[in-house]
């Protein structure tokens, strides 16, 4: 039995926190919030990573990339959460997955390369709106040039290349074909997210993108979770950092009872569930029987938590908690978007008990 | 990562499957013999199955310590519905003793209490020392001509000491010294005059734990374990192996299935209860909670296997499971709806279940007492003042 990370997966892990560390401190990431009109992304940071290899990850040595699974960008994508990153990786991330698993030779090797190195950017399409989200849901179609509306799109706007969820499975549409993108005025603005209209755009399949569509959202569920899992333990963390800081009545208030007791509360719905996501990315790339219901036990376990925690965190601070300036905003809203991105955690329960068969 | 323990593994298995196969269930088909259980566990002994971190003069099999074969023999005994090495009150005080008994201690107690000769209750709490353990007041004196203990006073909530025939128990020795200091650990034979055990009822209608009454009750003098005065520290290793084991999530995992199956058997609104969406919810969620304690299980072992440090969830283990027992219980009380008062009926097992979950956050250190420990070890927050929780 090993259910640990490798010293190679715990290096990675190291290099990306000591990048964060330098590049992505709470003071940026709060500016992301103060700049006036549409949210973005941090570019700098973004590249910083790039050169560092994290979009070449999962992408085949073949085409640039380093070949590793799933579990490797799972675990990036919790450094990425415990620090609040304002960088398109997710979309990017899921991106390169689809036309790895589900791309022609040519289009792999045209985007592959550039999306392992970061040269161009690449997302995703999956919402409908309703709630409508997995690949059993999609009612758009390429049939006579895409139209259709797809919601919280990340960085559409940025992207060069959209992947989208269609009837007929999974598509390419370049920038420049037939669609416009309007921001949403997200709660967090740490992950734009666009509403994307496509208007008769070209769209070009991916040979196997009917088959391996619900792979990649699996993917993203487990992704999700893993920034779940990140957030949450740092505002764990940091409640228990204040708690030991903070004095009234004459002493650290970790003192008193009630509150330890509402630390203790948030640490146990965060720790014990670390695994869900470790095993949904474990599963996908080793046990593929098992991954789709472990991908919606981990989106729906940990995306629920972390929101629940993050309002834990605003108590644990008390009015500081609750201020623009402070960092728990900054979490509450991207657990927000964990929440809602790729359907509730309801939905992912009523899936993950069809796939169990009751 | 590696799920599993592997096909270094297999080989072991199968192997461990044929002793069953060829042992279990007995040839005459009783498998509530206690001659045939005993047969069993002294087969399994001798193969290197069953008390495998004892040494053998002391009855045990000394083996080499291996997770994944440990593993592999619950599996599998499991699997087969066979006979453990587990007696509840017996596996506490195995440790203890090898840990801090004297030689003779070990000689004379150790096999028996394998073999189930000896069945051991665990003497600790009492009417004013509940959490506050080291507050206990049992005393235990010298003779006269210093040969043996005479014990005086009460012990409550002990498990099975109405089928016992020994007790390790805490008393105070040393009636001048700061509380934790003036503890010694006995072992008594509980079957003698001085002793009364007198059971209570619990709120599920069950025997199952008691008052027991000490009055100028007797043990040779030899009958102290490590030092005198310093029983705490024996206590605390007790109270660790209480709290650690891998087997641990066997029962949820178990009453997890037993809930699926109660949700498909009973019917609401004319259809299976299980096709109800907040029944699907619920029961999701709390698989959720369920297998967050496997994978923690399986990284904890892991650690251990790999020789690191692990006790984060093992500290948490205890409080998440109690509260995922409540959770398990509420929803059976859902699913049950009209049913759930009738203690005649069929569904007893679970109004039974209900209430158990509750003992689980009592005993063995109350869930506060838990989260005082939590606070402490996991979160780091500085010690309690007024509890000295964790201690």
């Amino acid at each position: 039995m090993n259910f640990l990370l490798s010293d190679e997966q715990l290096a990675l892990v190291d290099t990306v926190k000591a990048l964060l560390r330098d590049k992505c401190d709470p003071v940026r990431v709060h500016k992301m919030f103060d700049v006036e009109g549409d949210a973005q992304f941090d570019a700098e940071l973004w590249a910083a990573l790039c050169a560092m290899g994290i979009p070449a990850i999962a992408v085949p040595e073949a085409h640039g990339g380093m070949g590793l699974e799933l579990i490797d960008l799972a675990i990036v994508a919790e450094a990425l959460g415990h620090a609040a990153a304002p960088v398109p990786f997710l979309g990017h991330a899921l991106a390169a997955l689809a036309i790895t698993l589900g791309g022609s030779d040519e289009q792999q090797a045209k985007w592959l390369p550039r999306l392992a190195s970061g040269e161009v950017l690449g997302t995703v399409a999956f919402g409908e709106g309703k709630a409508a989200w997995l690949p059993g849901e999609w009612q758009l179609s390429a049939e006579g040039g895409l139209s259709g509306v797809k919601t919280l799109v990340p960085n559409a706007a940025e992207a060069d290349l959209i992947v989208v969820g269609l009837q007929e499975g999974l598509a390419l549409v370049e920038k420049g074909a037939g669609y416009t993108c309007a921001r949403v005025d997200s709660a967090d603005r740490t992950r734009p997210v666009d509403t994307v209209t496509f208007d008769g755009a070209a769209a070009q399949l991916l040979p196997r993108g009917k088959e391996v569509a619900s792979r990649v959202t699996d993917a993203a569920a487990a992704l999700i979770a893993a920034d779940a899992f990140g957030g949450a333990e740092r505002c764990v963390q940091m409640s228990v950092d204040y708690a030991k800081l903070r004095e009234q009545y004459g002493q650290p208030i970790a003192a008193f009872q009630g509150l330890r007791y509402q630390l203790v509360k948030m640490a146990l719905n965060t720790e014990p569930s670390r695994g869900l996501y470790w095993f949904a990315a474990h599963a996908w790339d080793a046990l593929p029987d098992k991954a789709p219901h472990a991908a919606a036990q981990a989106k729906a376990h940990l995306t629920e938590t972390y929101l629940q925690v993050t309002r834990d965190t605003v108590e644990a601070h008390g009015g500081i908690g609750f201020t623009w300036e402070h960092d728990t905003h900054i979490y509450m809203k991207r657990a927000m978007l964990d929440w809602a991105w790729l359907g509730s955690p309801s939905r992912h329960r009523q899936r993950a008990a069809d796939l169990a068969g009751w | 990562m590696e799920l599993g323990f592997g096909a270094e593994y297999d080989a072991f298995r199968q192997e461990v499957r044929e002793f069953i196969a060829a042992n279990w269930p007995p040839a005459d088909g009783n498998v509530k013999s206690r001659e045939n259980v005993r047969a069993f566990v002294e087969a399994a002994i001798g193969q290197g199955y069953m008390h495998r971190s004892i040494p053998k003069r002391f009855g045990g099999s000394e083996q080499q310590p291996d997770i994944g074969k440990a593993e592999v023999i619950r599996e599998e005994l499991s699997k087969a519905r066979a006979p453990s090495d587990r007696i509840p009150g017996n596996g506490l005080v195995e440790p203890t003793l090898l840990e801090w008994g004297t030689e003779e201690q070990k000689q004379r107690f150790i096999a028996p209490t394998l073999r189930g000769d000896i069945i051991w209750a665990q003497g600790f709490s009492e009417p004013g020392a509940g959490s506050d353990l080291a507050s206990l007041r049992t005393r235990a004196e010298l003779s006269p001509d210093g040969s043996k203990w005479i014990i005086n006073g009460q012990k409550i909530w002990t498990t099975g000491a109405h089928f016992a025939t020994h007790m390790f128990l805490l008393v105070r020795t040393e009636p001048d010294a700061p509380k934790h200091a003036g503890i010694s650990y006995l072992l008594i034979d509980i079957r003698q005059p001085g002793v009364t055990v007198r059971p209570l009822v619990q709120m599920t209608r069950q025997k199952e734990f008691n008052e027991v009454f000490f009055d100028n009750a007797e043990t040779p003098v030899d009958m102290l374990v490590g030092e005198r005065g310093k029983g705490w520290n024996v206590t605390r290793s007790t109270l660790k192996h209480e709290r650690s084991g891998i087997a641990a999530m066997t029962w949820p995992l178990s009453m997890f299935r037993d809930l699926v199956k109660l949700a498909k058997e009973v019917e609401r609104d004319g259809r299976p209860a299980i096709k109800d969406v907040r029944v699907r919810e619920e029961l999701a969620a709390i698989e959720g909670e369920l297998l967050s304690i496997v994978y923690s299980t399986y990284r904890s072992v892991s650690l251990e296997v790999h020789g690191q440090e692990g006790e984060t969830f093992t500290t948490m283990r205890k409080l998440y499971m109690t509260e995922l027992a409540g959770r398990m219980g509420k929803l059976a009380r859902d699913i049950l709806e009209d049913d759930f008062t009738d203690m005649g009926g069929a569904r007893l097992k679970w109004i039974e279940r209900f209430m158990i979950s509750l003992s689980m956050s009592i005993a063995g250190g109350t869930s506060n007492i838990q989260r005082n420990i939590i606070a402490e070890r996991v979160l780091g927050l500085p010690r309690d003042r007024v509890q000295g929780a964790g201690s």
